[in-house]
């Protein structure tokens, strides 16, 4: 771990503020993935921004009907709030299936959203890898690439997205919102929050330099069958190889999510209308122009068998 | 005291002590935080530098240039040796590679440097200051494609399972030829880590030339002479102690680089030096057990009996390494009698192959007991009738030679009554549970028993205070317990009475912690110094030693009866013992040990993950000193075993050579919500053929086969057979029935 400076904000503007006059700051609040990466010197920021104690953590109804989740509310907090668990079961059950449990319990909902892949290569730094360092290549590709992934995938990067929260909350048409150092908000959809990796699989999201999550706000209920299926070598405690969020209406239409298959959780709303038809034709259009290498290429048919399993129990508990 | 005829009645047959499943001793210092572990001892070595290990960046090659400018002027930097400023170097005799490498390098994270500093967090932010240049040499890393061209070779494990580069008896080609009913199918194993919870660690402490490693270490002796080797000192001028070690598995019977990098800094800081290796950097720095290829055929006749049977496996290595001895148990398992065993050995730049659990047998009945299952559906079997209908009683390469104790019909027949084994369909594929397919497997455990010289010291004090010393180790198997109870049983005091100092060289050579020999071996050795005990307490007491009883803290012949205390009244006692072992006992009797596995699994039958939902072990392997500890150290290989099937592997980069996934995140091993109820239940059995004691070894039986009876479990439960070991979705996805 390089040494740093540090301080700790008192509002989120002035957080901003700070991570801009500091060219390379990193906002540190739960810690549990960047302090991580700092030790292995994959992350090496010069200044952290604590932004622990701002008054972030509420969970409380928007206008319209929804809710207003404070970027700090804790993992644990989220998956066990009253309205989360009636109306948005599938953010839930995402959330617990994710981590342990005493990662949740410091985990906060902005970190998740901004957790960094898991690809091995990512992670050993005498490996080339875009991501950590631009331009020296990407030594994933024509590797070990059985977690990586299989959609929107590029000759720079093949790196997935490794988090379910996230999938949940594009199944559910959440958005991000946002300031900046001169105290400006502003709202991104979840879909445009993640990006695929093109050129530059080390800009990760939307975000620009200094800019804060301060929350993510879910639209008022959909009503529905929430599903989180996560499918992986052992029963808990790893990443996803896929996972599949739905929410399934009684007419049979319905949304999904996919997880661990793309640098972004994947969703393409046109696919959705095939939802009637079952999971074969739905997945077909959503898994269309899949570019999967030898190790990974399993992962194309299990979101469909995952998606049929997640039906299944739609069927099973109606 | 030389044991060289069986055991007749002796002490510890009254089982007032031995026998009862007693706490561990180490238990509540383990859960409270006060059991100190080899990076803890702060107060033996305090004001100790922190060591960091540079890993090598490529598999092969050699160090170009090496720049040390920007670590040395790093902050808190005390030293930094590289093979450059270490002085030479010997490689110890239980190491394939060496330990500093440079400016050659062997392997992936081979140690090439360690940065002392006075924090932990100055020396590894200046080891990455350090820039090499390498040279890349082209190296070998895809073991099918060198098993293609690999020679024949013969090894011992070291560990209980070994055999000759080829060994034939009667005529299987014939026989295989024309046997009615055959099985040829090839098995692959991948590459595991231990993974141990304890990393391996060590401080160091030079005094004058005297050097002292708090270290992480199953062979005590072993571990002082390599560090004597390695460094060019006399072996008297090293002290190892390691009182506590957080698991091993294999992974800590050699001496590694934590020690000798601990040991260097220390010498060039001139103060003592703590090392850790991080979890990252363990996998590819240390050894593992080395991926196999097996093919296994296997003839028999319409009634089931195996009239042909061979075993060849291929395994890899470093120049100089040795075989996966994967085709031991296949000598000695089952009955036939024209049989073929064989072993290849590539040599690959992957970092060093060695021993874990249950060297050989564990990945060798991965494979055979598969083939086992394959052949029972094949001859429209039981998989437990055709074990049983292919049981010997006798060395099958040898008949003449008896095994000293064989109870596996038993383990089978009482496992399958129990787990309830006559309710599995034998039809694959033919039981749901929503949407999960469920399946019953079982397999044959086997692992040999050894038997190792191990000594100990027995010492009586005034207060009646019994204290044991032997440089054995405790790598949480239970090992202070059973010592304890054995001392208490031999001298007739409670077990509280008994105090048990362990792990120090300066203490009597033991046994250490290995090929599950630790528990029988070193209680036969605190039995030799005991019986020594009771002869300096008789005649203290003025007893003819020969009819002595020792019981409820008192010793007693006729109607006399006298405190133990007593004897130590005109001084403490002491007595030291080292117990032997001829070859005669064991070349005419094997000594094994037998188990049987169940295991029912539920496998998705849309997505393809396979839950285990119960397992059953039945144990024959001699007498348990402790049921709790011997349950504890079975579960543990059960567990191990649940991994090694459906998960553990260590992923190679051909490209590069090195084991990509090296951190517990890519490397993963069964979590809590992996595994269901475990039931272990141990068959009554004394063996007086392999010690006073009786007893054998448990800590490896328990993984040996647990792989199989899961694999067949699965394919039970699906009608898919896979043998590409771990059996994880990706491998069957595909062949699942259809749904929906």
């Amino acid at each position: 771990m390089k040494p740093f400076s540090y301080e700790r904000a008192t509002t989120p503007a002035e957080a901003a503020a700070a991570a801009v006059r500091h060219p390379g700051a990193k906002f540190i609040a739960g810690g549990t993935n960047l302090l991580d990466l700092m030790k292995l010197e994959i992350e090496t920021p010069q200044h952290l921004v604590d932004v622990g104690t701002l008054k972030l953590d509420r969970i409380e109804k928007t206008a319209n009907g929804g809710l207003r989740i404070g970027a700090l509310v804790t993992n644990t907090d989220l998956a066990a709030d009253q309205r989360v668990r009636r109306d948005y079961g599938v953010l839930s059950r995402a959330i617990v299936a994710g981590a342990s449990g005493q990662l949740r319990n410091k985990a906060t909902t902005a970190g998740n959203l901004l957790q960094r892949t898991r690809c091995p290569y990512f992670y050993d730094t005498n490996q080339a890898c875009n991501k950590r360092k631009p331009g020296s290549g990407c030594a994933a590709i024509g590797g070990f690439s059985r977690q990586l992934a299989v959609m929107g995938v590029s000759d720079a990067c093949i790196a997935t997205y490794p988090g379910d929260m996230a999938v949940a909350m594009r199944v559910l048409d959440a958005s991000v919102e946002t300031v900046n150092s001169t105290g400006q908000s502003r709202v991104i959809p979840i879909a445009d929050f993640h990006r695929l990796p093109g050129n530059t699989p080390h800009i990760e999201t939307a975000l620009a330099p200094g800019e804060l999550i301060t929350a993510v706000t879910l639209p008022k209920p959909i009503g529905g069958t929430h599903i989180y299926r996560k499918v992986r070598d052992r029963a808990s405690y790893a990443f996803a190889l896929v996972s599949v969020a739905a929410v399934i209406q009684k007419d049979g239409s319905g949304r999904v999510a996919v997880g661990g298959v793309a640098h972004k959780p994947w969703r393409v709303e046109a696919a959705e209308a095939a939802m009637p038809q079952g999971s074969k034709a739905v997945a077909a259009r959503l898994m269309a122009g899949a570019q999967p290498t030898r190790d990974n290429q399993f992962k194309v048919p299990l979101v469909e068998r995952t998606l049929a399993a997640a039906l299944a129990e739609v069927r099973a508990t109606a | 005291m030389k044991f060289d005829a069986p055991t007749g009645n002796n002490p510890i047959d009254r089982m007032t002590v031995i026998g009862k499943p007693t706490d561990r001793i180490d238990g509540k210092y383990k859960t409270t935080g006060t059991a100190p572990y080899a990076f803890e001892h702060n107060d033996d070595a305090p004001n100790a530098a922190y060591g960091y290990v540079v890993g090598a960046a490529i598999a092969k090659g050699r160090i170009a240039s090496i720049d040390l400018a920007a670590a040395k002027a790093a902050p808190g930097v005390l030293a930094i040796v590289t093979a450059d400023t270490a002085g030479k170097l010997a490689k110890g005799n239980f190491n394939t590679a060496k330990l500093l490498g440079g400016p050659e390098v062997d392997h992936y994270h081979q140690a090439i440097a360690v940065v002392v500093a006075d924090t932990f967090e100055q020396a590894r932010a200046a080891a990455n200051l350090i820039r090499v240049d390498y040279a890349r040499a082209k190296g070998r890393y895809d073991l099918a494609e060198a098993l293609k061209t690999a020679p024949l070779k013969g090894d011992s494990s070291g560990e209980g399972s070994a055999a000759p580069p080829i060994d034939k008896v009667g005529d299987f080609a014939g026989a295989f030829a024309s046997a009615p009913v055959k099985l040829d199918a090839t098995y692959t194993t991948p590459d595991h880590s231990h993974v141990m919870m304890e990393p391996h660690a060590t401080i160091a402490s030079w005094e004058g030339d005297q050097l002292t490693l708090w270290t992480a270490n199953q062979m005590i002796d072993w571990g002082k002479g390599d560090v004597a080797k390695t460094l060019g000192i006399p072996k008297e001028k090293v002290r190892l102690i390691a009182p506590y070690v957080g698991g091993g598995f294999g992974g800590k019977l050699f001496v590694r680089s934590d020690a000798i990098m601990a040991a260097l800094g220390a010498r060039a800081a001139k103060r003592p030096v703590k090392v850790a290796l991080t979890r990252p950097m363990s996998i590819n720095n240390t050894t593992h057990r080395p991926a196999t290829v097996q093919r296994i055929r296997i003839g028999a006749d319409r009634t089931g009996k195996i009239t042909a049977i061979a075993h060849e496996s291929g395994s890899g290595d470093l120049p100089g390494g040795g075989p996966e001895t994967a085709v031991s148990q296949t000598k000695l398992l089952y009955a036939g009698a024209n049989r073929l065993t064989s072993m290849r050995l590539a040599v690959l730049d992957l970092p060093e192959g060695n021993a874990m659990r249950a060297p050989g047998e564990a990945p060798g009945l991965m494979a055979l007991e598969v083939a086992m299952d394959e052949m029972a559906e094949k001859l429209g079997m039981d998989p437990v009738e055709f074990r049983v209908v292919n049981d010997t009683q006798v060395d099958p390469e040898k008949p003449d030679r008896k095994f000293s104790q064989r109870q596996l019909v038993k383990c089978l027949r009482d496992g399958a009554e129990r787990f309830g084994w006559s309710a599995r369909n034998a039809k694959p594929g033919s039981v749901r549970d929503g949407q999960w397919l469920i399946g019953m497997g079982v397999a044959a455990a086997f692992r040999n028993n050894l038997l190792m010289k191990s000594a100990a010291r027995v010492r009586l004090d005034q207060a009646g205070v019994v204290t044991v010393e032997t440089d054995m180790t405790d790598i949480g198997t239970g090992t202070y317990t059973i010592i304890a109870q054995t001392a208490a049983e031999m001298l007739g005091v409670p077990v509280e009475g008994v105090v048990v100092k362990l792990g120090d060289s300066s203490f009597p050579v033991s046994a250490g912690s290995g090929g599950q020999w630790g528990g029988n071996s070193s209680t036969a050795g605190v039995y030799a110094a005991c019986m020594k005990m009771r002869e300096q307490v008789a005649q203290r007491l003025g007893f003819n030693a020969t009819d002595v009883e020792f019981v409820g803290g008192q010793v007693r012949s006729g109607n006399r009866t006298v405190a133990l205390a007593e004897a130590a009244k005109a001084g403490a006692l002491s007595a030291e013992d080292v117990m032997e072992y001829g070859d005669e006992l064991q070349k005419q009797q094997q000594q094994s040990t037998f188990g049987g596995h169940f295991v029912e699994v539920a496998v998705n039958a849309y997505t393809g993950e396979t839950r285990i939902r119960r397992m059953l072990a039945v144990c024959a392997a001699g007498r348990i000193l402790n049921p709790k500890a011997a349950r504890n150290q079975v579960i543990g290989g059960m567990t191990m075993g649940a991994g090694a099937a459906l998960m553990e592997d260590l992923a190679v980069d051909k490209r590069f050579g090195f084991f990509v996934n090296h951190d517990l995140a890519g490397y993963e091993v069964p979590v809590h919500a992996d595994i269901p109820h475990q039931e272990v239940i141990f068959l009554d059995e004394a063996d007086p053929m392999s010690s006073p004691m009786k007893a054998k070894g448990v800590g490896e039986l328990g993984i040996c086969g647990v792989g199989a009876a899961v694999a067949n479990a699965v394919y039970n439960a699906t009608g898919v057979r896979v043998r590409e070991y771990p059996i994880t979705l990706d491998k069957y996805l595909d062949r699942l029935p259809q749904v929906a």
